[in-house]
């Protein structure tokens, strides 16, 4: 009977042969460590994101006048509404912990070079289009947190020269930030930008799918196939990598759902205390800080203090910062290394990644913080090694001395 | 070397010091902190405190501010007090027991009376955090260069009038000997008699002549007031804890199974 009702669907729609191709005879390398349970679990954030955005949908209200009320109503009138709610502010930062581990795993063991330069510039677009997404769902509670960080974000636009103030009055909706400019961040949070993310997201693992997974040692395993035609130092996806992916899916839950039950704001990193004010335009905040994870690009747009030319110290810092996020895309092409792997290259690749992480924690650090002058000579200093990082690659990738790939995973 | 030791204390101490603390111009009782605030840790669990923070809220906050995004029969049912007696005793006015509970002061009036318009409560703690809340509440004191007589040593050139005075007394800023410090953070001595030298410190707050309370009640029913403003900008908090604690017990067993399952099927792996 089930093998029958199979053949029908398989005569019109590849059932089996998509869940083989993708599941069950899918070669996941053997050796995968830790780094790569990122991938699985943004899977599982981006559907919690998901999910809850859409019950959240249900009850939030985008003008200026009910927003900062409708996200109360939902955290004390709706049944289980403060779950859905934290839910989405933790699954918002756990987004972005992900991502920048899945990015920093691409980097360690060179998950971008041959054949995966596509897979990665796909997954560098899910990042961009995330970027967007945290910034105009943030706005969206209207607190005064959401306002004056839209404001400062926003004018980075009016900073353009020749056109920029007519280009900010046309994005903005209006000379200044207000309901017109919520609609329409809502519009593109809860519309325009998830549809992109998924649409991305899939064509990222097609990508995936196609030129197979990428290991620590960074060792191409359809070098070497059984008589099947399957490389001999993988597993079937399904069901081994299936069951690994479920254990760490369980040990993900255990700190999420942690930290929604017994500690929703996350020390005002999560949720930030400013926020639980309503947005009010006559009164700015002391301090406006973006989200925790902008805040190095915070502190690189913060570190151009100075102008050249014609051009702003603003409009400098607004290049300065998209730059950052931009040059990531151009990896694949700036490494020149023979291996792939952080472990069979040679002293100075270690360095540089290293010299990368202390930037990026560095500046993320600085653009928490007030400034003062040693803090904007520290993040003018961290903002041209996160710089020389990417610029240097194709010399030291070149120049250093590498060691001999072995031809087989051992475990 | 010593010198480079120096830089870089100067240079950590730039990097990582914070800009003054939350409780404005607050003065410890020894004198040596400025602007650290009382500490004070709520406890909804506790019903009674919260039972007697709601009752001097209604009965001297809430003419002005409201808490308008929490409704009454909530607050009833969470606080464990019946609904006709909340009725009778806590509701002023017409209002139903669904109803959100807003106040009738209209918003530009009260503009036009404080300068400010006194702001919705429900959510202060969340926003400043219990100590501050706390501390700003024991912080009122008279001062006749302000327009209503009275300031506050944590939101200097507050607006609000010390509607607390008639419980609390009559509270002044006033300066009292404190010992000196030496050089090497210890107390100064005098070298020939051994005896502690001390000198003026201004900014102390005491009271002068005592209201209904004692100041010790004062300060307890403050703490009463801001556990209840604690409780309704977080409601959920207790039945939170209490949901979280199955959650993370249901996910505990599911993550030893699924441990157990990829440790099966590791076997296989060569």
């Amino acid at each position: 009977m089930f093998t029958r009702l199979l053949n029908w669907v398989d005569d019109r729609f590849p059932l089996t042969d998509t869940f083989e191709r993708h599941l069950s005879k899918y070669p996941a390398p053997i050796g995968q460590n830790f780094w790569y349970l990122a991938g699985v679990l943004l899977i599982v954030v981006l559907v919690i994101q998901l999910i809850s955005g859409i019950w959240l949908l249900m009850n939030y209200v985008a003008t200026t006048e009910d927003a900062f009320a409708s996200i109360q109503y939902i955290m004390r009138d709706v049944d289980y509404g403060w779950i859905i709610r934290y839910m989405h502010t933790t699954g918002s930062s756990m987004f972005f912990l992900l991502i920048y581990l899945h990015m920093f795993r691409g980097l360690l063991y060179g998950s971008y070079q041959k054949p995966r330069e596509l897979l990665w510039v796909l997954g560098w677009l899910t990042y961009i289009i995330l970027v967007a997404e945290g910034f105009t769902g943030y706005v969206l509670p209207w607190g005064q947190m959401s306002f004056w960080a839209a404001q400062v974000i926003l004018s980075l636009i009016g900073s353009i020269p020749i056109f920029g103030e007519e280009l900010l009055t046309w994005i903005r909706g209006d000379y200044l930030i207000s309901g017109i400019t919520l609609n329409r961040l809502f519009a593109f949070h809860v519309v325009l930008l998830p549809l992109a993310l998924i649409a991305v997201v899939f064509v990222h693992i097609v990508a995936l799918h196609e030129v197979g997974s990428n290991n620590p040692e960074g060792i191409d395993i359809k070098k070497h196939l059984d008589e099947d035609g399957v490389p001999l130092d993988s597993v079937p996806f399904f069901p081994y990598d299936v069951v690994k992916d479920l254990f760490a899916i369980g040990i993900f839950l255990i700190i999420f759902c942690f930290i929604i039950f017994f500690f929703p704001d996350g020390g005002g990193y999560l949720i930030e205390y400013i926020n639980y004010e309503e947005a009010n335009n006559l009164k700015t905040p002391d301090h406006i800080v973006p989200a925790w994870y902008y805040t190095p690009y915070y502190a690189m747009l913060r570190a151009i203090t100075f102008p050249i030319g014609p051009l702003t110290a603003k409009f400098l810092g607004f290049v300065v910062m998209g730059g950052a996020m931009v040059i990531i895309a151009f990896v694949p092409w700036l490494d020149k290394s023979p291996v792939k792997s952080i472990r069979y290259k040679g002293l100075f690749s270690k360095l540089a990644l290293f010299i990368l992480v202390l930037s990026f924690i560095v500046l993320g650090y600085l653009g928490m913080v007030t400034p003062n002058p040693l803090r904007t000579a520290l993040a003018q200093v961290f903002t041209a090694t996160y710089f020389l990082y990417f610029i240097l690659m194709p010399f030291y990738t070149k120049y250093e001395k590498c060691k001999v790939v072995p031809e087989r995973i051992k475990i | 070397m010593k010198f480079l030791t120096l830089i870089l204390a100067f240079m950590s101490l730039q990097l990582f010091s914070a800009e003054g603390g939350p409780c404005g111009h607050f003065l410890s009782e020894d004198g040596l902190e400025e602007g650290k605030c009382e500490e004070f840790k709520a406890d909804h669990t506790d019903k009674e405190s919260l039972q007697k923070g709601a009752q001097i809220f209604m009965n001297y906050c809430y003419g002005c501010h409201s808490l308008k995004y929490g409704r009454y029969n909530r607050v009833a049912r969470d606080l464990g007090i019946p609904e006709d007696l909340f009725q009778e005793n806590l509701m002023f006015g017409d209002q139903k027991m669904g109803d959100l509970m807003s106040i009738g002061m209209d918003q530009s009036e009260a503009k036009d009376w404080f300068g400010v318009a006194p702001p919705d409560l429900t959510l202060e703690t969340a926003l400043r955090g219990t100590d501050w809340v706390y501390t700003y509440l024991i912080s009122f004191y008279e001062d006749e260069t302000r327009p209503l007589g009275v300031n506050n040593k944590v939101y200097q050139n507050v607006a609000m009038p010390n509607v607390l005075r008639d419980i609390q007394g009559l509270q002044v800023s006033t300066c009292k000997q404190v010992p000196k410090l030496a050089a090497n953070g210890g107390l100064s001595q005098d070298p020939l008699s051994g005896e502690v030298i001390t000198e003026e410190q201004c900014g102390f707050l005491q009271i002068e002549q005592e209201g209904e309370m004692t100041t010790e009640e004062f300060k307890e029913s403050m703490k009463n007031l801001t556990n209840f403003l604690s409780y309704m900008s977080d409601p959920i908090k207790e039945e939170r804890k209490y949901i979280g604690k199955f959650v993370i017990l249901y996910l505990l067993i599911f993550t030893v199974l699924s441990y157990l399952l990829y440790r099966e099927f590791k076997k296989d792996v060569h």
